[in-house]
């Protein structure tokens, strides 16, 4: 199956898992246990189950997996409308973040049937038989769907995103042309929702050391920007064994994208620029 | 780094869970070709080893060249070969796929995948064609 773009939903219902352990190199805090299956509401004719991750830090119990049956026909066509629904009608403590319910704000981030995607543009009809809902993979857990960014932010703060200039301020606004103002292109739209990030397996394993695909694209977004005059200083600072080069282009950050950017290509244009400034 | 800065009364007692990563993440051709390579690379590591066996054997004489002979044509001695085989083909396909990338072409989701598959298609049919030609000229080993 040859993938066009990222908001394509993968139709094989077969290998939606590695085939390995459920607690494969899970720490004992983190193991999920069998949740609790809420009733079917009795007028609901078309009825759909959501199988969601619960973790609630005020009881020092284990995160589940609970159970929800959503009335199709009383519920709105995406995810984030399933989410609504069940927190309305059936359990009012199942949190999540969300802001503008169009795609643009990048807060429902979450991991929808093994991929990560934004809960307000993947519509239901898109998800399999039993929807399947996780936060973000590897985060910490706040609660429920909500994970802590805290650690990505301070690696996002870590690459200075800013102007950097040693020239005098102009009088006015720094002027760029239409073709510098293009290369800006699939690297400014980000909205930092970390869908990327939180689905390459070389951050999960060296998450520590290593960037990860969204800040590394907004690395390049400052790298490639005409106003900006710390190229040399921003390269020294990503060239790095964990840094940059823990990157081994598996894209699975491109094929994840819900704004359909391309971090694997603005890590490779990192890695070219370092490698052309040393030849 | 402070969980919830500013506020000690609100750290949590227990330490938060981590969020299921390869547990849960569906395998995609990106992930799956990238550990594949990964593997076939592990394997012909270990192929490496078989090599210098190989030729130890033959240098140390026509007894022990024979004895190792007879275990590669023995049938399990044939499938691991195959498999070697197919390791070498496939990690040399995407060996070269990774330096296509490294010039920044192929990154469009579209080329990723078909780029993909042709790795998968051209290992299959480069290890079909090594074994056939060397059955042709060979013959299957005695």
């Amino acid at each position: 199956m040859i993938i066009e773009s990222s908001d394509q939903v993968s139709r094989f219902s077969w290998l939606k898992r590695f085939p390995i352990p459920r607690n494969f190199k899970v720490t004992p805090e983190s193991r999920i246990e069998t949740g609790r299956t809420w009733p079917v509401s009795a007028d609901a004719k078309r009825v759909k189950a959501f199988e969601i991750y619960r973790y609630d830090p005020d009881f020092g119990a284990n995160p589940r997996l609970d159970t929800f049956h959503v009335d199709l026909d009383d519920c709105g066509p995406m995810v984030l409308d399933a989410l609504f629904w069940i927190k309305n009608k059936v359990d009012s403590t199942l949190t999540f973040r969300r802001s503008c319910r169009e795609g643009v704000c990048g807060s429902c981030a979450m991991n929808l049937d093994g991929t990560n995607w934004l809960a307000c543009t993947r519509f239901i009809s898109d998800m399999g038989t039993k929807a399947v809902i996780y936060p973000l993979a590897n985060m910490r857990v706040v609660k429920d769907l909500i994970p802590d960014l805290t650690h990505v932010f301070a690696q996002y703060a870590a690459i200075e995103p800013w102007l950097h200039s040693k020239s005098p301020e102009p009088e006015k606004e720094r002027l760029q042309s239409p073709a510098e103002r293009s290369q800006l292109d699939g690297y400014y739209e980000c909205i930092l929702c970390f869908c990327c990030t939180s689905g390459c397996p070389s951050h999960w394993w060296n998450g520590n050391r290593f960037l990860g695909p969204a800040v590394l694209l907004q690395a390049w977004r400052w790298l490639t920007d005409s106003r900006d005059e710390a190229t040399g200083e921003r390269l020294d600072v990503l060239e790095d064994p964990f840094r940059l080069y823990r990157c081994h282009t598996i894209l699975n950050c491109t094929r994840t994208c819900p704004k359909g950017l391309n971090p694997g290509k603005a890590i490779a244009e990192i890695k070219k620029a370092i490698g052309e400034r040393e030849s | 780094m402070a969980e919830n800065p500013g506020n000690p009364d609100s750290m949590p007692k227990h330490l938060r869970p981590l969020s299921p990563n390869i547990q849960i993440y569906r395998p995609q051709l990106t992930s799956v070709l990238s550990i594949a390579n990964r593997i076939t690379g592990l394997i012909l590591s270990l192929g490496a080893v078989g090599l210098v066996i190989w030729l130890s054997a033959a240098a140390a004489g026509p007894p022990t060249y024979g004895v190792v002979q007879s275990v590669i044509g023995s049938c399990a001695g044939q499938v691991v070969l195959f498999g070697c085989t197919f390791a070498f083909f496939l990690h040399l396909c995407g060996g070269i796929r990774h330096l296509v990338w490294d010039t920044v072409h192929g990154f469009e989701l579209r080329s990723i995948y078909i780029s993909g598959w042709l790795v998968v298609a051209a290992s299959v049919l480069l290890t079909a064609a090594a074994w056939g030609i060397s059955l042709l000229v060979a013959g299957w080993p005695q």
